[in-house]
């Protein structure tokens, strides 16, 4: 089984966003950065099915500047057997990324290709199924739920109010979801023997762009309303707010 | 005349509500460029509600009709979208699980872009300009889509139906040949078919306030009581296994902008508020006084919920009755 991971480098989902002096990204001083959680899972799914064959290999790459090899190497030392930086200056542009990607692992041989669902940066929800589509490989996206078997996957995924349940051939790229599984943390030794294992770097060029960033602002901050009122005794006071000024019940 | 393509949904051969939605932010875009809106429905004979996508702005219904669209067919539907979407000036989806799913196959599939839970949109210059939340909603960004047709998601709840009734003239739309590389299996709805959090008009959400899983029964019962209300759970709560990953607000769960959202026992983490400040009305009861969900809410009250909320419930009761 040989098994890609794609991984991307964000904010830890505790910052607090500062918009950068350019007026269209975040101003990262200070700022904590780590494997995308929900790459996390695509980590560990594909740890643990190189673990139940038995044998294959599993490759992390990420897209993005020098940076990245630091995620990289948390991948490693999760147990990832080598890493690839595509070196470039990092995108929001989920197609351009995904040519990038699509150019990088075609004919690898790659019998799995996992996403995370989204980055928790950008919120696209676009690499992964995009990637596939270019590659013209099967694939499921958001899954909470995996088994691979005789080269066939059968997946579930959420949706409104319940789960869906698909099932595709190998090859095919796959998204995680939070739910599919619990990502292990880098070992002592994990994170020693991460120092050796292979890193390779290529430098990629992105293309123009299928989108144009204009800026980026803070939303409008909510001011805070009233405090109604202390326990129970306050209820009846609220219940007719929300009926006769706010309108929503 | 230009087009714009709205991608509705149906689920047991019924048109979801997020499909209006779908329409009427098509509908908009229509109206700043000149063009028409052509709605398309999948499925597999009948699909019921298709009467009212023309009340809500749409021009003509395609229908395209398939012995796979009776689910969803992600291959087919990217198939014939690619096909009905390379001359239009952009297609619209929801950003659902479908929508989602679907809507990057079908920008690959063109060469184009695509932007994701769009709640803002603009034409300037001919160009469409979208506004999205990133960082689960503690940013906005404004972006182009320099590519043609414009491929985007909209995130349900924000727009909501137009009231420019058109035709909505039913046409049926030929279905390209596809090969199926994903197969979908079936669906199952082990809540019964909940309302999703996403989608739910109101969200009634727990955290750790409510101390032990059992007592989530106070959150349902408040839900039911209010009706068509969705029950929300803190990362806190999910993490610790008593609710289920999909009904997690925030960073790392959903992003919700419903009308009322109800936030019990939950203190207000930065990711979490991220996920619900687009809320319309926030109430919070927590006992802590200092809480940082107070400073978002629009109302709160300061208690023990386990006295608050039962108490909430019954009052809404008799309001119903």
């Amino acid at each position: 089984m040989k098994i890609a991971v794609c991984l991307k480098r964000v904010p830890d989902t505790t910052t607090k966003i500062v918009i950068g002096s350019d007026g269209a990204s975040i101003d990262e001083t200070g700022v904590k950065f780590v494997p995308n959680p929900f790459d996390e899972f695509a980590i560990e799914a594909a740890i643990a099915l190189k673990e139940a064959a038995g044998s294959g290999e599993t490759v992390v790459y990420s897209l993005g500047g020098d940076a990245a090899l630091e995620t990289i190497r948390t991948a490693l030392a999760m147990g990832m057997d080598r890493g690839v930086l595509l070196q470039s200056g990092g995108s929001t542009d989920g197609m351009e990324v995904a040519k990038a990607l699509a150019a990088e692992l075609k004919d690898q041989g790659f019998d799995l290709i996992l996403f995370g669902k989204l980055a928790v940066d950008d919120y696209n929800y676009q690499v992964g199924p995009m990637t596939a589509e270019l590659l013209g490989l099967p694939c499921i996206t958001s899954l909470v739920h995996l088994k691979v078997a005789d080269g066939t996957v059968e997946a579930e995924r959420e949706i409104e109010g319940g789960v869906e349940t698909s099932t595709c051939r190998l090859p095919a790229v796959l998204t995680c979801d939070k739910g599919l599984n619990t990502p292990r943390l880098p070992s002592l030794k994990g994170i020693m023997a991460a120092k050796k294992k292979p890193l390779e770097v290529k430098a990629v060029d992105l293309g123009a762009g299928t989108v144009e960033i204009l800026g980026l602002e803070l939303p409008p901050e909510r001011s805070a309303g009233k405090i109604v009122g202390e326990g129970p005794d306050a209820v009846p006071e609220l219940v007719s707010l929300l009926r006769n000024e706010a309108k929503v019940i | 005349m230009s087009v714009i393509l709205a991608v509705t949904e149906q689920r047991d051969g019924a048109l979801r509500k997020v499909s209006f939605e779908v329409v009427a932010a098509a509908r908009q875009l229509a109206d700043a460029l000149g063009a028409t809106v052509d709605a398309v429905v999948f499925g597999a004979g009948e699909v019921s509600g298709m009467d009212e996508l023309g009340n809500t702005g749409a021009d003509r219904v395609l229908t395209a009709d398939h012995p796979d669209f009776a689910r969803y067919s992600p291959d087919g539907q990217a198939a014939t979208l690619a096909e009905l979407g390379a001359g239009a000036a952009a297609v619209v989806f929801a950003a659902s699980a479908t929508g989602r799913d679907l809507a990057p196959r079908v920008a690959a599939r063109l060469g184009v872009g695509c932007a994701s839970d769009v709640v803002g949109l603009e034409v300037q210059g001919g160009r469409l300009n979208a506004t999205r939340p990133v960082y689960a909603g503690k940013a906005l960004q404004k972006l182009r889509l320099l590519g043609s047709p414009a491929v985007l998601t909209v995130r349900p709840n924000t727009f909501t139906s137009s009231d420019s009734a058109k035709a909505g003239a039913v046409e049926k739309v030929s279905v390209p040949s596809f090969t199926a590389r994903v197969i979908v299996t079936g669906t199952k709805a082990p809540d019964g078919g909940a309302l999703d959090v996403a989608e739910a008009p109101i969200v009634v959400s727990g955290g750790r306030g409510l101390k032990e899983p059992g007592n989530f029964a106070l959150i349902e019962a408040l839900a039911a009581a209010l009706g068509n209300a969705a029950v929300g759970a803190s990362r806190a709560v999910v993490d610790v296994g008593w609710r289920d990953h999909a009904a997690q607000v925030g960073q790392t769960g959903k992003t919700v902008s419903p009308n009322l959202y109800v936030a019990v026992g939950i203190s207000g983490a930065i990711q979490h508020l991220a996920g619900m400040r687009t809320a319309k009305v926030i109430v919070a009861i927590n006992k802590d006084k200092d809480a940082p969900i107070f400073k978002v809410a629009d109302y709160g009250i300061v208690g023990d919920l386990f006295e608050v909320v039962p108490r909430l419930t019954e009052e809404v009761k008799k309001l119903r009755e």
